[in-house]
């Protein structure tokens, strides 16, 4: 029995799962962004968003290694967290602009095609988007680069 | 007054933490961020304050959702006080930490870690909504779980053991008061709380939920029977941390327990007589403690504990008075406690040990920083006219006026003891002659490069020029503690600032 389990891991390095995660990811991030998009009023929004995109380059690595996920990204996913850091603070900070307190929604008044109508909330969650995908690619990259 | 200001200084600490996570182990770059970053942040928390005093309120309904259901943020005096005191420590071991920590903590995001911790404390300082005060509180608590644990020396492991143990133990009741509050109120916004719970019938329920966040404000600021996770877990950490744990990381639960147990609960007869009695415990099991250790850090660990104790009672007295005394000795307090660790981490370069008994001669070879060190020292105690004196004679004189002898007595030997140890420290750190002969190669302050030394002394000065002032300017610092203690005592102020300031 433990011998059999041993021999997933190669097993797992078929041909089968390549093909299908080269299908799968392009995929799974477009969900992502479905379930980001449709988070202001249903079920969803940014972390959840953020999780299923991180799924996806983990499965990404799981069928090549991680070296290749980690070249897919121009950048180290660190540098995400940030990103999305600022992102959010910025959707915060946009309606000093129109003098309103701190993090009041603004709603752009033309909607935008496919999204539909757009404020300054989808920032905000965009932003939780990357930090999560940051914060997990990069908790798992470190790890996997140690084992 | 609503104004955006309000958020400056927090969302300046943010940006700091953001840039700073760019510039990823890159270490020079990520002490010069975070000086800079610090100083803005201390301009804007000084002016703050300034706005707070003329305005005596400055309100904020975040996302302009009107107040019991946003989030509202406020600042009163205390909560000013608090964020000016927040200003001062943090520029001052911020710069410390530039020349006291070695590069490998720096280099695994130190400063971005000490950036969100001072972010969560101002924050805690100026939220008027309880769960997000909550939400602070573990802010501060992850970014100190992080701090306490980088290094990974196992003595360090150990106490961040205890530490994160017990703080979690306090975070889950402190959340599990909050619910039952909800509960009982329907809101979670501060100033509604403090309407709505005044028509509640079951005053039983009221002050065991008050009671629940007794425990929970008592273990985050280190109270009798509850105290014991500090001294076993803060002489491990670096100076630098220690520094603002010590100065700031107690002081927070002690600021929750004033706002809570003002503007939300009114104690009943019990609770102030628990709170007395808990305060004589803790300032006693305090003092107790501190009288035969050698380690210099697990001392001032004890006297953290002892001088919450003060703080205790003055919530215990319940009086305009002694509201003005406590907050007056929160001001002292935060910055010499800060300033004694920061000691303690020169004399470690300097020495190699924080073993009293192994120390020596330091007056011999370094005569001006001891005489800086002295000054401090003497501050702790309240030596007249330094600024330790001032609030324990205000406290005394209240706990003699209202008769409560037993914690006047208690209030006496605790400052003795603190006296006694204090200067058996004096004599043993700076006085006496060193039982081990010295060599070159233990000193790690003479040889450190200029910019190095200044950077460690510099703090250093600033906190003891602060606390000379706090010692002779105690008119205008007694004047605005008293401010303080009346928007205290007079809550419907704050309530008033709080429900009507809709835009």
């Amino acid at each position: 029995m433990k011998k059999r389990e041993n021999n997933i891991r190669p097993k797992l390095d078929t041909i089968i799962l390549k093909t299908a995660t080269n299908y799968l990811l392009p995929l799974l991030i477009m969900f992502s962004l479905f379930v980001l998009i449709r988070g202001h009023y249903l079920s969803g929004g940014g972390f959840v968003g953020g999780l299923i995109a991180s799924i996806a380059f983990v499965l990404h690595s799981f069928a090549y290694n991680t070296k290749r996920t980690i070249s897919l990204f121009r950048f180290r996913p660190l540098y995400l967290i940030p990103m999305g850091l600022s992102l959010s603070l910025f959707s915060g900070l946009l309606p000093f602009l129109i003098s309103k307190p701190f993090m009041t929604s603004i709603w752009f008044l033309d909607s935008v095609a496919v999204i539909g109508a757009f404020g300054s909330a989808l920032l905000f969650d965009l932003g939780v988007y990357l930090v999560v995908i940051g914060v997990v690619l990069t908790i798992i990259f470190t790890i996997s680069e140690n084992v | 007054m609503t104004t955006n200001f309000i958020l400056a200084p927090i969302i300046v600490h943010f940006i700091t933490a953001i840039i700073l996570l760019c510039f990823w182990k890159k270490v020079l770059a990520q002490k010069i961020i975070s000086v800079i970053g610090n100083s803005i942040a201390f301009i804007l928390c000084v002016k703050l304050f300034e706005l707070t005093l003329t305005n005596d309120y400055l309100v904020l309904q975040t996302g302009n959702w009107k107040a019991p259901f946003g989030i509202t943020f406020i600042s009163d005096t205390l909560s000013a006080i608090m964020v000016l005191l927040t200003g001062i420590v943090s520029l001052a071991v911020g710069i410390y930490s530039t020349s006291a920590l070695n590069v490998s903590r720096i280099r695994f995001g130190y400063f971005f870690t000490f950036h969100l911790l001072i972010m969560g404390l101002l924050g805690a300082f100026l939220t008027g909504d309880i769960f997000n005060l909550y939400v602070w509180f573990e802010v501060v608590i992850i970014s100190s779980f992080i701090l306490m644990t980088v290094g990974g020396k196992k003595m360090q492991m150990e106490g961040a053991i205890k530490y994160v143990t017990m703080n979690i133990l306090a975070s889950s009741i402190f959340l599990t008061a909050i619910g039952i509050l909800y509960g009982i109120t329907g809101s979670l916004n501060i100033a509604d709380i403090a309407l709505k719970i005044q028509e509640v019938e079951n005053k039983g329920l009221v002050t065991v939920t008050s009671l629940l966040f007794f425990v929970g404000f008592g273990i985050k600021s280190a109270i009798f029977p509850l105290y014991f996770w500090l001294p076993s877990s803060y002489h491990t950490t670096p100076s630098a941390i220690a520094a603002i744990f010590g100065g700031l990381l107690t002081k927070m639960g002690v600021y929750a327990m004033i706002r809570v147990f003002t503007i939300i609960f009114v104690p009943d007869n019990f609770t102030t007589i628990l709170f007395i009695v808990i305060a004589v415990l803790t300032m006693l099991t305090g003092a107790l403690g501190t009288l035969n250790k050698k380690n210099i850090r697990r001392i001032l660990s004890y006297l953290i504990v002892c001088h919450i104790g003060y703080l205790i009672a003055g919530v215990g007295l319940y009086t305009e008075l002694a509201f003005t005394a406590i907050i007056f000795y929160l001001i002292h307090d935060v910055i010499v406690k800060s300033n004694m660790f920061m000691i303690t981490g020169v004399i470690v370069k300097i020495r190699e040990s924080v073993d009293m008994t192994r120390l020596g001669s330091l007056l011999k070879d370094y005569p001006k920083f001891s005489m800086l060190a002295a000054l401090v020292f003497l501050s702790l105690v309240g030596i007249p006219p330094l600024s330790g004196f001032w609030p324990k004679i205000l406290l005394l004189k209240e706990s003699f006026v209202q008769g409560n002898y037993v914690l006047l007595l208690t209030l006496i030997l605790a400052s003795f003891v603190t006296l006694f140890v204090i200067i058996r420290m004096w004599i043993e750190i700076f006085w006496k002659e060193s039982p081990k002969p010295l060599t070159e190669e233990m000193d790690h302050f003479a040889p450190m490069p200029k910019s190095g030394k200044f950077a460690l002394i510099a703090p250093i000065v600033f906190l003891t020029v602060v606390s000379l002032f706090i010692g002779f300017g105690a008119n205008s610092i007694f004047k605005i503690s008293e401010k303080a203690a009346y928007e205290l005592k007079h809550k419907e102020i704050y309530i008033d600032a709080v429900m009507k300031t809709n835009t």
